[in-house]
């Protein structure tokens, strides 16, 4: 996997750069469709076509996933256009490229570059943090906006690219959720966190600590095992030593399985919390009722406490003729946040719409969203679930922790305020580039 | 640090039952070894086809009579899988080991690892890529003693290793069958003047190998309740080392090697972490048992148990 990541990464940046070569010599408008030569009757507005790329993974064990991220943007576009939204003069007419990623990072770059080929607007995508994080290269380097509904790795937005954006809470919000939750609702004063060296699980536990340490619970043990592993009977056992009142996994459903049978085989008492990856169905297929009164969470709202969720799933359900599976409002509320980027920006032009991004308020599906100065959303939420009868079951729903939504307010203002002085300060400059320009005018006449 | 005696003794049980399944899969790497010098790497692959087929029979069987005693699935599924992993490590000996008998060394171990590859992949098309859980027929409640937890399965576990590990020690030893497979060990082109067929002695003992990889992999993923095309992967190398370190070639080695490596292991992670105030952690687990493992290796290259073998031509 490793290597994989690695080619990719090598791949995007050949890519990268073999598009900055070739680029930069075709700044040329939007395509836009002339209106036929008009006879004498008032020409009806000319239509201008917005191209959205949207990439998911539709073939390979997730399509099921893909397909539904595709569906809610195809549902947004349909709406868009039912709206007709007239910008400069011209009646938008929004397109839907989809392409497949085959949740694999290669790929996600070639599909990418084909995107940026084809001269798309703007991009929804990729699905997974493994794809998304090398596309978001190559969508960088030709300046296209991207909003991700469903990626999650932090990485994704702090690599200091101004086109990268998304709609779903990043791990560092759901790591200070769960930890919160472990040290609050579960009373919990001390705990134990393992996680699998991956840089999602590593990732997770370490936001999870920190959030814990922060609510007052201690952490007795730190544990470490593989994303390959099923023997977890050492580590379990130092834990049980330590009587935690509760066990922290970092990881997937593929190891807490095993995991939550062996806790049950060694007699452990402490409750479980685990983050998205061990939130599926699957985890409660491979531990059966060892699963049972497990909490974990999910990045994102459940369907039914989103503010306009339900009308959202009759209609999709009518349209696709099948249910939401996971992230499709998010996909649904990034293609309407691309609408209205180019409706304040007042075109459609890539460049100008991803600088109308950073100042997004859009009420969509899910609620209302902002994005932070990473471009990461503002308060997304986080649902956490327990386990009880063999299904998942929502418990309660929180918001990012409000102090971290204080303090980033807070610092987005001083950076508007700094920004402002420092266009002020430009301003000024400007001026007097002008005046000096036109004093050596009148002395060369 | 406050030691607490049950914690040790449930730590040693974990190392006992991960040793025991260590030095079954060890058994059929050194057999293999001790008759041919040949490392089979694949047999960590028998190990988890035999897996996957037992647990295939135990959930058709499962869906179609839930409600027969445990003991009968997993004899059932370890029936069917035998037979399967037999064929199997009799065909690779036949097409990937035998024809490159007389090949530098290094091309057996190159198309062992093929095979492993190979093996792999096929299990990946059978079964896909997901884990299989076991049905819920094993009584998952323990037995406690002095505050140790331990399954009726994993005590069966250890029982079975000791026991398979003696009958095998049993036919190398006084069988007929034994005295072949020690000559061969010993000279095939000498045992083969003296009228024995050296490449049925070899095939048989692919094929016990295989058959006790089967029963190997039944234990395993009955143990962790899960099994999945990549699981023989891990175990094989782990078997391996085990094998290394109890001295390669030898029976009681592989099984002292596996304990030692099993009890290493949960020693290892469950203490190193308060051992150094925190410096190293349960990630170093492998570390620490392969530091052991080149610590045995240096001052004893033939393994704990292994007698100094002649070089051979």
């Amino acid at each position: 996997m490793q290597t994989r990541l690695l080619s990719a990464g090598v791949f995007a940046a050949i890519a990268a750069l073999a598009l900055a070569g070739c680029g930069k010599e075709e700044p040329k408008p939007a395509p836009k469709a002339e209106a036929p030569a008009a006879p004498a009757a008032p020409p009806p507005p000319p239509e201008l076509v917005v191209k959205i790329g949207h990439v998911a993974p539709l073939t390979g064990n997730i399509a099921h996933l893909g397909k539904d991220n595709e569906n809610g943007a195809r549902l947004a576009v349909d709406d868009l256009n039912a709206m007709g939204i007239v910008v400069d003069g011209k009646k938008l007419k929004f397109e839907l490229v989809g392409e497949d990623d085959q949740a694999d990072p290669k790929t996600g770059t070639v599909v990418a570059q084909k995107l940026v080929d084809a001269k798309v607007n703007a991009v929804v995508g990729h699905l997974n943090s493994g794809t998304t994080i090398p596309a978001s290269k190559i969508y960088n380097d030709a300046g296209i906006a991207q909003i991700s509904p469903s990626a999650t790795n932090p990485t994704y937005t702090q690599q200091g690219f101004k086109t990268a954006f998304r709609v779903m809470a990043n791990d560092v919000q759901q790591g200070s959720v769960l930890g919160e939750y472990a040290a609050k609702n579960l009373k919990a004063q001390t705990i134990a966190i393992i996680d699998d060296r991956t840089a999602y699980g590593q990732g997770l536990a370490d936001e999870v600590e920190k959030a814990a340490k922060a609510a007052g619970a201690k952490i007795v043990a730190r544990e470490f095992t593989k994303n390959d592993a099923t023997d977890f009977t050492a580590i379990l056992t130092k834990i049980k030593g330590k009587k935690p009142d509760v066990i922290f996994y970092g990881g997937m459903d593929a190891q807490a399985g095993p995991m939550l049978k062996q806790i049950k085989t060694l007699g452990i008492k402490s409750k479980y919390l685990t983050g998205d990856g061990g939130c599926s169905p699957e985890l409660i297929k491979l531990a059966g009722d060892a699963a049972e009164g497990i909490y974990c969470s999910q990045a994102g709202l459940p369907l039914d406490k989103m503010p306009r969720g339900a009308d959202f799933a009759k209609r999709y359900k009518d349209k696709f003729n099948t249910d939401v599976q996971i992230y499709a409002p998010y996909s649904y509320d990034a293609v309407l946040v691309i609408a209205d980027a180019i409706k304040r920006a007042n075109s459609a032009e890539p460049a100008k719409i991803v600088a109308a991004l950073p100042a997004t308020a859009t009420d969509g599906v899910t609620g209302k969203v902002q994005f932070d100065e990473k471009g990461d959303v503002k308060n997304g939420a986080i649902t956490v679930y327990t386990v009880k009868g063999g299904k998942l079951e929502v418990l309660e729903v929180q918001g990012g922790s409000p102090m971290a939504q204080a303090v980033s307010a807070v610092k987005a203002e001083v950076k508007e305020a700094v920004k402002e002085a420092e266009k002020a300060a430009g301003d000024a400059a400007k001026a007097v580039e002008k005046e000096v320009k036109k004093v050596e005018e009148a002395v060369k006449k | 640090m406050s030691f607490h005696p049950e914690i040790f003794l449930q730590q040693i049980v974990n190392g006992l039952v991960l040793g025991s399944i260590y030095a079954l899969v060890a058994l059929g790497y050194t057999m293999v070894y001790g008759i041919l010098g040949l490392i089979n790497f694949a047999h960590g692959e028998v190990v988890m086809i035999g897996a996957l087929t037992a647990l295939s029979v135990i959930l058709a069987l499962h869906g179609a009579a839930p409600d027969l005693p445990a003991a009968l699935y997993i004899l059932a599924g370890t029936l069917v899988a035998i037979p399967v992993t037999m064929t199997l490590g009799y065909t690779i000996e036949r097409v990937a080991y035998r024809p490159l008998r007389n090949a530098p060394r290094l091309a057996p171990l190159i198309t062992a690892i093929g095979v492993s590859i190979v093996l792999q992949n096929v299990a990946l098309l059978v079964w896909g890529r997901s884990y299989h859980p076991w049905p819920p027929i094993l009584p998952t409640t323990p037995h406690t003693f002095l505050g140790a937890n331990i399954t009726d399965l994993q005590i069966f576990i250890v029982a079975g290793a000791a026991a398979i590990m003696a009958g095998l020690t049993l036919l190398v030893n006084k069988t007929k069958l034994g005295r072949a497979m020690r000559a061969t060990a010993e000279n095939p082109a000498v045992a083969g003047l003296m009228g024995v067929n050296v490449n049925v002695i070899i095939s048989i003992t692919f094929v016990i190998g295989a058959a006790l990889g089967a029963v190997a992999g039944v234990m395993v993923s009955a143990n962790y309740q899960i099994a999945h095309y990549y699981m023989g992967f891990i175990l094989g190398l782990k078997a391996f080392t085990a094998a290394v370190l109890g001295g390669i070639g030898n029976l009681a080695g592989a099984m002292l090697g596996g304990l030692l490596l099993g009890l290493i292991e949960s020693l290892g992670a469950g203490y190193i972490g308060d051992l150094t105030g925190g410096f190293l952690g349960s990630h170093y687990q492998d570390v620490f048992a392969f530091f052991v493992l080149i610590l045995v290796l240096v001052f004893r290259p033939s393994g704990l148990v292994g007698e100094r073998v002649a070089e051979r031509a």
